[in-house]
This record gives structure tokens, C-alpha cells and sequence, in this order.
């Protein structure tokens, strides 16, 4: 009786704090299918009086080169994705799995860098990029995904932890180098770690405002977070309907990609060839 | 096969932070011999996986040499070494099926793809992971305990190794399961004809699978002997406490000389109780002569602790505190004046002894002397 007074108090409570996680997300849907007028209103006008669906090819119209911008946000997103997964995981086990001296303390000035907020670095980033030739192109935004992140590099270190000694050492034995056991091991044991890394760093390229607006100056060359801002206080005020639609499908691939994954996610990982 | 040498071997971890440094294998000498099945036993912290860890090269020697068949592989990696090893946890890789965990290091080695199905699938049908179920194409995580123990032992038969290093392979498994596997892992070692080196905290497994077997504690070899020389003639007080379940009893006392001019056995008691003496024949007081008048220690096995018996004319009064019945035998644990000791007998079989005295015969021709300052037994 109990327990099934504390499982419906929970799900009321769960269903609660889902409905205050979703709220914003349906104004934006909803909004983006309002006429313009209806956006504003006040009180609130919870559903659009008639579904207004050619806000969305307007707003793309509105946007500029949507599809251009698009491809950049995909090609960076793409190399930023590879990039940090590859070379956190490599640093990760540096970390995690090999015995050096000065490990643990290198480890930390590297998890240091975690607390020092991007807008402290920006400006000298800034002259290093300048120093180099590349602002204006691409590289700023994908070249340091492959230096490793901080808190990547933290995530699947803690995960490679878990991973138990004896399987490295059965490889050794079996004949690895070390490379491969990182490879044929590590990796694959890891997935669902590798994956979270994958999904959390492509949200962070795709919705990266800041980058692209300062190294990159062409608009050709814009993102998708960029080109939004082409909707956002115009001379004649904010076409609301126009940037909730764009906005809508910007989210899209986010929320696409989420639901793809989420089973790895939340499956975990089986170690059970141990024991 | 190999013949594996190792020879003043030491592992030293460095102090830590101020700690002192810890010395896990001290000077370790033994030899391995072609085909022998050798165990390294003892207590947890004795050093015994430490050394093992050496020999198969997952581990640093801080001095001394490993050498398998006269050549030194202190510097060889894992790989070349040309030893497989079988993990207490298995060590299976979850994301590969069981063929594939099999033929991984087969593969790394380049044998040929035909040559890695002939092998994979001859282990296998030795190991009975072909029949009643076809195993080979199952993830680690869909196979009973048991089951990956076999194929952790196939992944080590397919690369026909020059030795097999076995790490607690049986301590993750039911009782019945272990004993199945031990006589299976014995069987193997017949079988395959090959050098094996089996560490383990049980002792029954170290007796009822070794050769010979190395006697570890504190990261020194305590006694290197065939199991039932070890279980006869322990070389010291650990060993004789360690090997033999239920343990050796021992008695504390001292050697006075007896009317008949031999020597006497007198239990070390506190005051105001009644200690057992017992003579000694003519042949052990001569060789205990040197040691009259001062302390020692007496080991008997519990075996040889018999209730009621004459054998040897002497008894040992002791009251009854607990008896285990095991069916076939009874294991009765009893004080005497300064001690507690066990009986291992088929005579009794009924258990309301309890608190009762009882005559105990001990049959002194199979006693053991040690020096309590030094541990050593006393030379026959």
C-alpha cells in the first residue's frame, strides 16, 4: 500500500517537473505557428488560432542562406564531434590507465583549466588565432576540438577507471601493444561514454553562438546559432513567429540525435565478462 | 613446455608519501620444472600473485632474474614471453564473442584463419564448450560462471604457451563447481603435458592439485616440497599451521628428564592446572637431547589425536567444547590444561559430548618439534 502510495507520488512528481522541462519547448513550437500578431498577446494565447505553417519556409527565407549555413554547422559539428572523441579518449587514457610520474598532478592543472571561464581567454585566444593567420576561417572553431577537453577528458577517465585492470592485462598478455588495447579494448568497452562525450560536444558546436561570431567574419561562412540572430531585433522589432520556427528547426537534429541515442545512454555498460 | 627459473627475486613497491617502502616478494629462489604442476600458496599479502605477476611480466622485478628455459626475460615484454595466463575474474572481453576472445591472441600473432578455427575448436571441444550447447558464438555475458571459467582456460590452451600462469583461477566459483574445475584443471595438466604455475589462498587446491608446492608469507619462501612432505614434515610453524585442514594442534612445553633416562614432554600450564606429560621414545629423546630443560613446541596433526586410544600408552585429558560431525569423520575440538586442540576421528559420531572430558591418545611417533624462538622445526 506503501510503496504504491510512494511509486504514484514520485510518477506525480516526475510528470510535474516534465511538464515544467517541456513548457518552453511548446511555446517555442507553438509560437513558431502563430501569426505574428498573436505572439505577444496578452494573456498568453496557449495554442495559435489556426496553425500558421508557412512560417517555417518564410523564416528560412528571412534567415538568409539557410542550407549554407546548415553545411557549416554540420561540418563543424562533424569534426568537432571526431576530434574531441578521439583525442579525450586518448588523453583519458593517458590518465586513467598508464602509470607515469607526475600523473595525478598534471591531471590536475588540467582539470584547473575547467574553472577558468571561456570570456578570461577569449581576447589572447583571439591574438593566437590572429598570430596564426586563421581568423576569418573555419580552424578556430574545429582545431582545438583535437587538442582534448578538460571535461572530456575528465568524463571518460572516470569511465575508463571503471573498466577492470585484468582485461588490459589479459591483452597485454594475448599480445596488444598498449595503442591497441586503448583501441580494440578500451574503445569498444566504452561506448557508451564515447557516445555521451559524441552528443554532449555536438550540442555544444551546434549552439555555439560566441565562436563563430568572433572568428568568423564572412557570412558565408555563418552557423546555424549564428544566422539566427538575422531574425533578432530588426528595424521593425522581432518577427517572433519567424525566429521560433527557426529556432524550432535548428533544435531539431539536437532532439533527433538525442532520442537515437538515449538508449546507449541509459543502458550502460555490461563489464559482465567478469565475474 | 618450459623449464622456468627464478632466482633471488625481489619486489619492492617504494614508500609512499613517507610511508615506509614494502617489500612483497623477498628473495624468492625456486625452480620450475618442465612439466611440472607447481602451486605458490599462502595468505593473502604473501607475495605469491606478486611473484606469479613477475614471471608472466605484468609486473616490474625490482632485482633479481626470471629465466624460462635459460633465458632471462626480465626486460621481455608479456608478449614475447611466450606464457598464457588464466585471471581470477576470467578476464574475458565482454565485447567479443566467445570465439572471438579465443582467437584474439591468435590473431595478434598472425596465425593463419584456418589454422585459428582448427585451434579454437579444438579447445573448445576439450572444454565441452561445444556439447550439449555450441558456446562459441555467445557474448561473456550470456555464460554461467563456470562456462567463462572454461573459456578463460581455452584462451589459454589455444596459444599452446611454454607455460600456464593460473591467478586464484577457482576462488570466483561455487564449491561444486570448484572442485569440478580443480580435477578438470588437473586433468588438463595431464592432458596437455605442460608446465603450470598455479597460485592460490587454499590450500586444498595446493594439495590436491600440485606437485610440488611453494609456501609463501610475508614474500619469503617458507618450504618448497611435494604436498605431503610439506604435510609430514613442515619446515616451520607456518607451514605446519597453514597446510592441513583442520589445522596441526601445537602444545607449548618443556623436555625434563624422565626416570627410564629418556626425555619427557611436559605441557606448559597456568598455574593450578594439571599439565599432560608424556614420554618420549628412546630414539626421539636422543635426538631432542641437546634441548632438555628448555622450551618447545609439539605439533600433532588432529588425525593423530585419537579418543580413547593406546597406541602409544600416553593420554591427554581434555574436555569436549565442540563437535562438528562431518559424516565420514568428526572433527572435536577440545581444551586441555594450557591449550585448546582438535581430533579428527571416525570413532564418534554422536554429539552430546559436549563439556565432557575425554582420554585422548596422541601417537607421538608422527609428532613434529619446532623451536619456539626461531619457528624452525627440529630436524629428524
Amino acid at each position: 500500500m506503501k510503496k504504491n502510495f510512494n511509486s504514484t507520488l514520485s510518477i506525480i512528481a516526475l510528470l510535474g517537473l516534465g511538464f515544467l522541462f517541456l513548457l518552453p519547448f511548446f511555446w517555442m513550437v507553438s509560437t513558431s505557428l502563430k501569426p505574428l500578431n498573436e505572439t505577444m498577446k496578452l494573456p498568453p494565447q496557449w495554442l495559435p488560432s489556426s496553425p500558421q505553417w508557412h512560417n517555417y519556409p518564410d523564416a528560412m527565407k528571412a534567415m538568409g542562406p539557410f542550407w549554407l549555413y546548415t553545411r557549416n554547422s554540420l561540418v563543424l559539428a562533424f569534426l568537432n564531434v571526431v576530434g574531441t572523441v578521439f583525442s579525450s579518449a586518448l588523453v583519458a587514457y593517458g590518465f586513467s590507465r598508464l602509470d607515469w610520474r607526475g600523473r595525478d598532478g598534471v591531471f590536475f592543472v588540467l582539470l584547473a583549466t575547467m574553472m577558468i571561464p571561456f570570456p578570461v581567454v577569449m581576447v589572447p585566444i583571439y591574438g593566437l588565432f590572429r598570430a596564426l593567420g586563421w581568423i576569418g576561417t573555419f580552424q578556430p572553431l574545429w582545431v582545438p576540438a583535437f587538442l582534448a577537453g578538460a571535461f572530456n577528458v575528465f568524463l571518460l577517465r572516470q569511465f575508463f577507471l571503471t573498466i577492470p585492470r585484468d582485461l588490459s592485462e589479459a591483452a597485454r598478455i594475448d599480445g596488444c601493444s598498449e595503442l591497441r588495447i586503448f583501441w580494440q579494448i578500451i574503445l569498444p568497452l566504452a561506448k557508451p561514454a564515447l557516445l555521451t562525450v559524441a552528443l554532449f560536444q555536438f550540442m555544444a558546436t551546434w549552439n555555439d553562438f560566441l565562436g563563430p561570431l568572433i572568428f568568423l567574419a564572412r557570412e558565408n561562412q555563418y552557423t546555424l546559432a549564428l544566422g539566427l540572430q538575422a531574425l533578432q531585433g530588426t528595424i521593425s522589432g522581432t518577427p517572433w513567429h519567424h525566429l521560433m520556427a527557426a529556432s524550432t528547426l535548428v533544435l531539431l537534429p539536437v532532439l533527433v540525435l538525442f532520442f537515437l541515442t538515449q538508449r546507449t545512454f541509459i543502458r550502460g555498460i555490461a563489464t559482465t565478462g567478469l565475474k | 613446455m618450459a623449464k622456468v627459473l627464478i632466482e633471488n627475486l625481489y619486489k619492492i613497491y617504494p614508500g609512499e608519501k613517507g610511508r615506509p617502502e614494502k617489500v612483497a616478494v623477498d628473495n624468492a629462489n625456486f625452480e620450475i620444472q618442465d612439466r611440472e604442476f607447481m602451486v605458490l600458496v599462502g595468505p593473502s599479502g604473501c607475495g605469491k600473485t606478486t611473484t606469479l605477476r613477475m614471471i608472466a611480466g605484468l609486473e616490474e622485478i625490482t632485482r633479481g632474474a626470471i629465466y624460462i628455459d635459460g633465458k632471462k626475460i626480465n626486460e621481455i615484454p608479456p608478449k614475447d614471453r611466450d606464457i598464457a595466463m588464466v585471471f581470477q575474474n576470467y578476464a574475458l572481453y565482454p565485447h567479443m564473442s566467445v570465439f572471438r576472445n579465443m582467437a584474439f591472441g591468435l590473431e595478434l600473432r598472425g596465425v593463419p584463419k584456418d589454422e585459428i578455427r582448427h585451434r579454437v575448436d579444438s579447445a573448445a571441444k576439450t572444454l565441452g564448450l561445444l556439447e550439449p550447447d555450441n558456446l562459441l558464438a555467445r557474448k561473456p555475458k550470456a555464460l554461467s560462471g563456470g562456462q567463462r571459467q572454461r573459456v578463460a582456460l581455452g584462451r589459454a590452451i589455444v596459444r599452446n604457451p611454454k607455460a600456464f600462469l593460473f591467478d586464484e583461477p577457482l576462488s570466483n566459483l561455487d564449491a561444486k563447481m570448484r572442485v569440478e574445475t580443480r580435477t578438470e584443471i588437473s586433468k588438463l595438466h595431464r592432458k596437455l603435458n605442460s608446465t603450470m604455475i598455479y597460485v592460490t589462498h587454499d590450500q586444498t587446491e595446493a594439495m590436491t592439485m600440485a606437485d610440488r608446492i611453494v609456501v609463501m608469507r610475508y614474500g619469503k619462501v617458507q618450504q618448497i616440497a611435494a604436498p605431503l612432505e610439506l604435510y609430514h614434515q613442515p619446515a616451520n610453524l607456518f607451514v605446519a599451521g597453514f597446510i592441513g585442514s583442520p589445522p596441526m594442534n601445537f602444545f607449548t612445553g618443556t623436555l625434563s628428564a624422565s626416570r627410564q633416562g629418556t626425555l619427557a614432554f611436559i605441557e606448559k600450564v597456568p598455574a593450578g592446572q594439571t599439565p599432560f606429560r608424556c614420554a618420549l621414545s628412546a630414539e626421539t629423546s636422543r635426538r631432542l637431547s641437546s634441548r632438555q630443560d628448555r622450551e618447545l613446541i609439539l605439533g600433532l596433526r588432529p588425525e593423530h589425536l585419537q579418543p580413547n586410544s593406546l597406541t602409544s600408552g600416553v593420554t591427554l585429558e581434555a574436555t569436549v567444547e565442540v563437535v562438528e560431525p562431518m559424516g565420514a569423520e568428526t572433527f572435536v575440538y577440545l581444551r586441555t590444561g594450557g591449550h585448546t586442540c582438535i581430533c579428527r576421528t571416525t570413532q564418534i559420531e554422536f554429539m552430546d559430548l559436549e563439556g565432557k572430558k575425554l582420554n585422548l591418545g596422541p601417537d607421538l611417533s608422527r609428532a613434529v618439534f619446532f623451536d619456539p624462538q626461531t619457528e624452525a622445526a627440529i630436524p629428524v
